[in-house]
C-alpha cells in the first residue's frame, strides 16, 4: 500500500475503497490511477465537473436559499466502488423486501390477515399518519403499492450493510445517479477504458416500461405522465429529466381533470387526451383536494375517484406511505418471515421504539449516544444526532420524545463507513450512505448500485442532499474473482 | 402539446415583445424632447396613455413629469405594464418551458433579466438611459434571433409567433392612436417642422423611419405614415403585416377555425378603411383605432378559449364556449395569468 494511502486510513471506520490490508480488490485499478494522476490533476478534473454540472443544468433546490432556487448538484469525483459479487446479495436482499413490503401494505388496505394474526399491532395503523381509509379494500394492478422505492443503506465499522430507511412515497435521486455517471465518463474517460463497471443508464427505460405496464387499457400504447408540484419543488430537475429521458409529458395538476366517466384528461392545444398512467411526484395529502386535503392546489380533484374506479393508474399509489413510517419500519424483518417464510437477508438497523415504555426509559437514559428520529419525516429534517447534540439540545428533545413517544425511534450512533473525498489537500475519508432505487410491477428490478450520498464536512455523518451534503458516482465493478471485497 | 406549455410560450413572448417596445418607446421620447423648442411643453403624458394605464399612474403620483413617468414605465414593479414587469414576466414563462426552447435562450432572458435589475438607476437619467435600453433592445432581439436560428418550427414555436406579432400590432395601433391624437390637432404654423419631427419620432418607436424613407419616397406626413404602418405589407411591424403572420401561423395549428375568423375580421375592418379619411381627422382615426383594438382583442380571446383553456366536464369537445370559463389556475407561486392582460 502506497504510503499516502496508509496515513489516510481512519482506525474506527470500515473504509468502502481500503481495507486494512490495502485496496480492496474491487477498487484496486482505481486507486492505482488516481495515485498516479496525483493531487493537482485531480482537483483539476473536479473543477471540470463542476463546470459540466453548471453547463448540463443539474440543480437541486435548498428551500433555505431563499430566492436562489437553482443550486449546482455536488458531486466528488472519487467514485464508490462496490464489487459485483456483493452487489449481487444485496438486490437479492432488496427485492425479498419489496416484496414483503408490497404484500404487507396490500393486506393492511385489504383483509389485514397480519393483524388478525397478532403479528403486527392494530395500533400502529391507527395512529399513523400515511395510512389512507380512504384508500381501504381496493387492489391496485398486481397487488403492487409502492411501485417506486429508494430504500437507504448504511455500512457499520464491522462492515455490516444496514437498511436503514424505505422511501415508500416519492423518493427522489434517481436522476442524479444518472447525470453522476454521464458527468464521470465526461470527465474521467480513462477510468471507464480497462474494467468493467455495470452501466446505470437503463433506468429510464426499465421505468418506462413499468408505468406502461400499469395501465389500465392494456393492448393501446398507454398515454403515461409525471406529474410534479412545479418549478419551486427541490427535485423538480428530477421530474423533468425523468419526462424527458421516457418522452411522456410533464404536467402539473392544473393540466388535468377528471371526466363525468371517471377518466382523466391532459388538456391540450389539441383538445382532452386520456391519461392512463400517473407518475406523481406529489405527496398524499396533495394529491386529490376531494379526498385529501381540500386547500391542495396542486392536485387534480377526483383523481382517488378515477384511480377506485380503475380507470388510471397512480405510481406510487395513495397509501403506500404506511409502510415509510419508521416504526413500521422496525416490522420488516418480521414481514418478510410472515408473508415470505424467508430469513431477511438484509438486516435492519438494530431500533428502539419509543411509544414501548422500555425501550423510552432506555433512549432517554441514552440520548446522548443515541439517533433518534421522527417517524414520519425525510430528509434528516427534525431528528437529533446525540453525540453530535449539546446537552441543552438533547434535553429539548427529550421532552419531544415524552409529548409523542409513538412517534419517534432511536438507533444507535452508527459509525458509516467512508470513501476517499478529494479536499483542498489530499483525498480524505468522508462518511457515504448508499440509496438504491427498486422498480416493482410485474417483475422486480433493482438499479444497479444507486445513488452514494456523501457527508462533505469532515466528521459530519449528515448526507441528506436537503442538509447540503454531496454525491458520488457508484460503481458495481466486476472484480473475476469470487472471493469477497475486503 | 400541453395547453399550459403552449400558453407559456404564447406569453413569454408577448412580454419580451412588450419589453422591446417599451424600450423603445422611451428612448424615441427623450430624444424627442432634446429637439423640442421651448414654447412647445415636453408632455410624457402620451406615453403613459400609450400602455393604458393612466388611471393607476394618476393614482400614484398625481401629476406627469419625465422623472416620474420614467420610473413608472420602466422600473416599476407595481406596474404590470413597466419594462421590469414585462421581462420578470417573460422569465416565469419561460422558466416552465425551458425543456422546449433551446438553453441559450433560458440563459440569455436570465442576463437581461439581472442587467435590467443591476442598471436601471442609469436610465431614470437622461445621460445612461440611452446605453441602457439600446442594450435591452439588443438582449431582447438576439434571443428572437436565437430562437429563429435554433428552435424547430413546431408548435411550441408558433404559439411563440402568435404572442410575438399580436403583441406587435397591439403596439403599433396604440402608439398611432394616442401619438396622432395629439398630432392631427391644429398646430400653429410655424411649428409645422415640429409636427413633422414627432411624426417621424411615430415611426421611430416602431424602428420604421429608415424603411418609411426607402418604401414611400416622399417626406413625412401624416397620412403616410398611418397607411405605411398600418397597411404596408412589407414592413413586418404593420398591422397588415402581423396579420399575415398570424394567419400563417394558425394555419398549421389544430382546430384553427374560431381564431381564423377572428383574424379575419380583423383584416376586414383593416382593409376597408379609407385612410386619407381616417388620417383628416383624429377623432375618426381614434374611433377606428379602438375598433381595431377590439378585433385584435377578439384575436387573443379566440385564441385563449380555443387552446388554453379547456371546458373540464366536456371530455370530447375540442372547443368550450369562451365566456363561461375561467383561466386555468397556474401552478402554485408562478404569476397569476390573470394579470398578465393589460388594464385598459
Amino acid at each position: 500500500m502506497s504510503q499516502q494511502w496508509r496515513e489516510y486510513l481512519q482506525p474506527d471506520f470500515f473504509d468502502e475503497l481500503i481495507g486494512p490490508e490495502g485496496p480492496r480488490p474491487a477498487a484496486r485499478p482505481l486507486l492505482d490511477l488516481l495515485s498516479k494522476l496525483g493531487p493537482e490533476t485531480l482537483r483539476e478534473r473536479q473543477r471540470a465537473a463542476e463546470l459540466e454540472i453548471k453547463t448540463l443544468g443539474i440543480t437541486f433546490t435548498v428551500y433555505t436559499d431563499g430566492n436562489a432556487i437553482d443550486r449546482a448538484w455536488p458531486m466528488d469525483i472519487i467514485p464508490r466502488v462496490i464489487a459485483a459479487n456483493e452487489w449481487r446479495r444485496t438486490e437479492a436482499g432488496l427485492k425479498q423486501r419489496m416484496q414483503a413490503l408490497n404484500l404487507f401494505i396490500n393486506d393492511i388496505y385489504g383483509p389485514q390477515h397480519i393483524i388478525r394474526d397478532k403479528r403486527f399491532p392494530e395500533a400502529l395503523i391507527a395512529t399513523s399518519k400515511n395510512f389512507r381509509p380512504q384508500c381501504r379494500d381496493f387492489t391496485p394492478p398486481a397487488g403492487v403499492w409502492a411501485h417506486i422505492c429508494g430504500s437507504d443503506m448504511v455500512r457499520d465499522a464491522d462492515g455490516t450493510l444496514y437498511v436503514l430507511e424505505d422511501n415508500l412515497r416519492v423518493p427522489s435521486g434517481v436522476s442524479y445517479m444518472m447525470m453522476n455517471r454521464l458527468v464521470m465518463k465526461h470527465v474521467f474517460p480513462e477510468l471507464f477504458e480497462n474494467q468493467i463497471i455495470l452501466p446505470v443508464d437503463d433506468y429510464p427505460s426499465q421505468l418506462f416500461d413499468m408505468l406502461a405496464a400499469m395501465s389500465p387499457r392494456p393492448g393501446d400504447r398507454p398515454c403515461v405522465v409525471v406529474l410534479t408540484p412545479g418549478i419551486y419543488n427541490s427535485a423538480y430537475f428530477e421530474h423533468a429529466y425523468l419526462a424527458q429521458q421516457m418522452g411522456v409529458e410533464l404536467v402539473v395538476g392544473s393540466d388535468l381533470y377528471v371526466g363525468e366517466d371517471d377518466g382523466v384528461y391532459m388538456r391540450t392545444i389539441q383538445g382532452p387526451e386520456r391519461v392512463d398512467v400517473i407518475y406523481r411526484r406529489i405527496d398524499d395529502d396533495f394529491l386529490d383536494p376531494e379526498a385529501f386535503r381540500p386547500d391542495s392546489s396542486l392536485g387534480v380533484p377526483g383523481l382517488l375517484r378515477a384511480w377506485r374506479a380503475g380507470r388510471v393508474a397512480l405510481v406510487n399509489a395513495p397509501g403506500a406511505g404506511v409502510a415509510d413510517d419508521k416504526v413500521v419500519y422496525t416490522y420488516v424483518p418480521d414481514f418478510i418471515k410472515y408473508y415470505l417464510d424467508e430469513d431477511p437477508i438484509l438486516p435492519n438497523v438494530p431500533t428502539w421504539r419509543c411509544e414501548d415504555r422500555a425501550s423510552l426509559d432506555h433512549v432517554l437514559r441514552h440520548l446522548p449516544e443515541l439517533v433518534v428520529k421522527p417517524a414520519n419525516e425525510s430528509g434528516g429534517y427534525g431528528m437529533i444526532v446525540g453525540p453530535k447534540a449539546s446537552r441543552a439540545e438533547c434535553e429539548r428533545f427529550a421532552d419531544l420524545i415524552r409529548s409523542d413517544p409513538r412517534n419517534y425511534i432511536a438507533q444507535p450512533t452508527l459509525a458509516l463507513s467512508t470513501v476517499p473525498t478529494l479536499t483542498d489537500h489530499v483525498p480524505e475519508p468522508r462518511h457515504v450512505d448508499l440509496r438504491p432505487f427498486i422498480l416493482s410491477g410485474n417483475e422486480i428490478q433493482v438499479t444497479t448500485g444507486g445513488l452514494t450520498r456523501v457527508a462533505m464536512v469532515k466528521g459530519s455523518l449528515v448526507v441528506n442532499s436537503s442538509q447540503g451534503g454531496g454525491s458520488k458516482d457508484t460503481w458495481v465493478v466486476e472484480t473475476g474473482d469470487a472471493e469477497a471485497q475486503g | 402539446m400541453l395547453s399550459r406549455m403552449a400558453e407559456n410560450m404564447y406569453w413569454f413572448a408577448r412580454y419580451l415583445e412588450r419589453a422591446e417596445n417599451v424600450a423603445r418607446l422611451v428612448t424615441v421620447t427623450t430624444n424627442l424632447m432634446l429637439d423640442l423648442p421651448r414654447q412647445v411643453t415636453a408632455d410624457w403624458g402620451p406615453l403613459v396613455d400609450i400602455t393604458g394605464s393612466r388611471e393607476a399612474f394618476m393614482k400614484r403620483h398625481g401629476e406627469i413629469s419625465e422623472h416620474r413617468v420614467v420610473q413608472f414605465l420602466l422600473a416599476d414593479r407595481d406596474n404590470p405594464g413597466s419594462l421590469i414587469s414585462s421581462l420578470t414576466k417573460a422569465r416565469e414563462n419561460l422558466r416552465t418551458t425551458r425543456d422546449i426552447v433551446p438553453a441559450e435562450a433560458w440563459e440569455q432572458i436570465n442576463r437581461i433579466h439581472l442587467m435590467a435589475q443591476d442598471k436601471m438607476g442609469e436610465a431614470l437619467s437622461r445621460r445612461g438611459r440611452h446605453e441602457f435600453l439600446q442594450a435591452i433592445v439588443g438582449h431582447c432581439q438576439q434571443i428572437v434571433g436565437l430562437l429563429g436560428g435554433a428552435m424547430s418550427r413546431d408548435e411550441a414555436y408558433e404559439f411563440m409567433r402568435l404572442g410575438r406579432y399580436l403583441e406587435r400590432a397591439d403596439m403599433t395601433t396604440r402608439i398611432l392612436d394616442v401619438r396622432s391624437g395629439d398630432l392631427l390637432v391644429e398646430i400653429p404654423s410655424d411649428l409645422m417642422a415640429y409636427s413633422r419631427l414627432q411624426w417621424m419620432s411615430v415611426l421611430k418607436s416602431l424602428t420604421a423611419y429608415q424603411m418609411y424613407r426607402r418604401l414611400v419616397r416622399s417626406r413625412v406626413s401624416g397620412v403616410d405614415v398611418v397607411r405605411f404602418l398600418l397597411r404596408e405589407e412589407r414592413f413586418p411591424r404593420s398591422l397588415q403585416a402581423c396579420i399575415r403572420t398570424l394567419e400563417e401561423g394558425l394555419a398549421k395549428l389544430p382546430h384553427q377555425e374560431m381564431p381564423l375568423r377572428a383574424v379575419a375580421q380583423l383584416k376586414s375592418l383593416l382593409q376597408r378603411a379609407d385612410i386619407a379619411a381616417l388620417a383628416h381627422e383624429s377623432g375618426t382615426l381614434h374611433l377606428y383605432m379602438d375598433e381595431l383594438q377590439l378585433k385584435l382583442a377578439a384575436c387573443h380571446n379566440a385564441i385563449v378559449a380555443t387552446y388554453f383553456t379547456l371546458e373540464p366536464m366536456a371530455a370530447h369537445v375540442a372547443r368550450p364556449h369562451p365566456a363561461t370559463i375561467e383561466p386555468v389556475p397556474p401552478p402554485v407561486h408562478s404569476p397569476s395569468q390573470a394579470q398578465t392582460q393589460r388594464a385598459n
